[in-house]
């Protein structure tokens, strides 16, 4: 594969990641449990969407065919796009949420500390920026992990069930296809699998503190990568694209 | 008799436009106006967010969705800032948000009304805050002080987000012809609403009575409308939208807009519970804080236990 394809392919998919769940978070706005909180989850939707916007652009710039961000985020279809499973999986609880959010800051955290030594300087440059708003959300979600795993009988269960649900999604992010190869060996993105088992550990950690003993393993999530979702995602899109979809002769 | 004296050194200081503080002595009626009002603002800010924030996923750009998720993330702010500064009065946030679920205490009526379109975003930037602003820039001058300079901080944020609506909807005017159609389909919807958000005439006004002279309201209801009517009249000119009121007319005499009579009967019903959206807001508003009970629950027994085992240790 062509490293400039692969490259393009690369931005997309983390701009996808990024741009779902940060429009799942965005659904919660006005419905945080308390106004801290709210605020709190509005930041990590307003970080993703930055981190959207910039990946976007990237691969339009590469691909030198005049695409914007908006082209990327409202024109395509459902299958184009290729975002893992993990951030379409809904809401639920403020457990679920978490669970979530958790798993994906995690991996993110150490796919950006590494992707910020990329010898592409665009990847290496957004990597450091978004290392920073990263870790912030990972701390922010593992906080609540333990919280809750060690809070109420009531927050202890309901975290358990959310983390029985979530956590096989985790292996889709590890998942390496053509255009990974190419750039790992290229010596433009890390190779995850480097830093597997430093994420489990992690994740393991915050389970220790949270008092949560055993997580259930469940289908191993795939299909993300290459454009088959999840039905979650058919209510995702018709919702985010709807109003350049309905007045498709009006710029917005 | 000490009572009296204290009165007077409390009007005294009001006079000499020194700032009342939290700790300071101030008449039970002085508190208890300045609760009812700050709470009331607070409240606005927080349900405010509701008829912003479900066209957040909804966005036509990602600039518009980032733009509209950090509006509405500075309403929560501005909700959280004004909490605080009526706490410091003696009520809890708790008590306060009680009483907003038990209707003991209102918000404004304005988000009482539905966001229909896209160019809603605009018109309540530019019409809703813009009303928000000329109130605010006159409570910046109000004798308590948390709250005066709580309105100095949000007032830079207001005048933002009037900007930013005046852009969408201008852009929306200037825009296709179904977006022109939005655009004045939105103004004509707000306006009215707009207008009563600065409260009933003077006349008719029963809460100012001592607020004026205590100074915690600096301009009447009909002063601070009739700014918010002139600013905003040329605005809608500039960009080829009609305000829907035939009674509005330029008056060179006055210097000023003369306009319409408003429906203070639809005021008053959406005061009373019975607008286009009560049920909603409120309801919205009461199920977040129910199904939040777990998770404060929570948060709390585990700083309990934090705190147990830092004592054991
Ligand atoms: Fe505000
Ligand atoms: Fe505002």
């Amino acid at each position: 594969m062509d490293i400039n394809e692969a490259l393009i392919k690369y931005c997309l998919r983390l701009g996808d990641d990024a741009m779902i769940l940060g429009h799942r978070l965005s659904e919660l706005c006005s419905k945080g449990p308390y106004l801290e909180e709210d605020i709190a989850m509005t930041n990590i939707s307003l970080d993703l969407f930055g981190q959207t916007r910039m990946m976007y652009t990237t691969a339009g710039e590469i691909e030198g065919k005049g695409r914007t961000e908006d082209d990327f985020a409202y024109k395509r279809l459902e299958p184009e796009f290729q975002n893992v499973l993990l951030v379409e999986q809904p809401n639920g609880n403020f457990g679920n949420t978490m669970a979530r959010q958790m798993v994906f800051s995690v991996f993110y955290y150490y796919l950006f500390k590494e992707l910020q030594s990329s010898s592409n300087e665009k990847l290496a440059a957004f990597a450091a920026k978004s290392l920073k708003e990263t870790t912030y959300h990972m701390r922010h979600s593992c906080e609540w992990i333990v919280r809750l795993g060690d809070g109420t009988e009531e927050s202890h269960w309901k975290v358990q069930d959310a983390l029985n649900e979530i956590w096989s999604y985790r292996h889709e992010l590890f998942e390496k296809d053509e255009v990974d190869e190419t750039l790992i060996s290229a010596g433009l993105i890390p190779d995850t699998a480097t830093f597997k088992s430093a994420f489990e550990a992690s994740v393991q950690e915050v389970l220790d503190r949270a008092t949560i003993e055993e997580v259930e393993e469940g289908w191993k999530s795939t299909g993300g990568r290459i454009g088959h979702h999840s039905e979650y995602m058919g209510h995702i899109l018709p919702i985010f694209q709807s109003i350049p979809r309905t007045y498709p002769n009006s710029k917005w | 008799m000490e009572d009296v004296s204290r009165l007077e050194a409390f009007q005294a200081k009001i006079d000499r436009e020194e700032k009342i503080e939290p700790k300071d002595w101030m008449p039970d009626a002085y508190r208890k106006h300045l609760v009812r009002q700050m709470s009331q603002h607070a409240h606005s800010e927080v349900v405010g967010m509701q008829p912003e924030g479900q066209w957040i996923t909804r966005a036509p750009s990602l600039r518009a969705k980032v733009v509209l998720l950090a509006k509405v993330q500075d309403e929560a702010g501005h909700g959280l800032y004004l909490y605080s500064a009526t706490e410091s009065l003696g009520i809890s946030r708790d008590e306060l948000l009680e009483q907003l679920h038990t209707e003991k205490a209102k918000y404004s009526s304005i988000f009482n009304y539905a966001t229909l379109n896209w160019a809603d975003m605009g018109a309540v930037g530019w019409l809703v805050d813009g009303a928000a602003i000329v109130n605010q820039v006159s409570l910046q001058r109000t004798s308590f002080g948390p709250y005066s300079r709580g309105m100095v901080r949000i007032c830079k944020e207001e005048s933002f987000h009037q900007r930013q609506g005046y852009e969408i909807v201008a852009d929306m005017a200037l825009g296709s012809p179904e977006q022109k159609q939005m655009a004045q389909d939105a103004l004509n919807r707000m306006w009215w609403p707009s207008l009563m958000m600065f409260g009933p005439h003077d006349a008719d006004s029963p809460n100012t009575g001592n607020a004026t002279k205590w100074k915690i309201k600096r301009e009447t209801n009909d002063e601070l409308r009739q700014k918010f009517i002139d600013k905003t009249i040329q605005q809608a000119t500039v960009i080829g939208l009609t305000v829907p009121d035939p009674d509005l007319n330029w008056n060179k005499e006055t210097g000023h807009y003369d306009f319409g009579e408003i429906d203070w009967s639809e005021l008053k019903e959406v005061i009373n519970g019975r607008g286009p959206c009560n049920k909603q807001r409120l309801k919205h508003h009461r199920a977040a804080h129910e199904e939040g009970a777990w998770v404060r629950e929570a948060a709390n027994a585990y700083a309990q236990k934090q705190s147990d085992k830092k004592k054991v240790a």
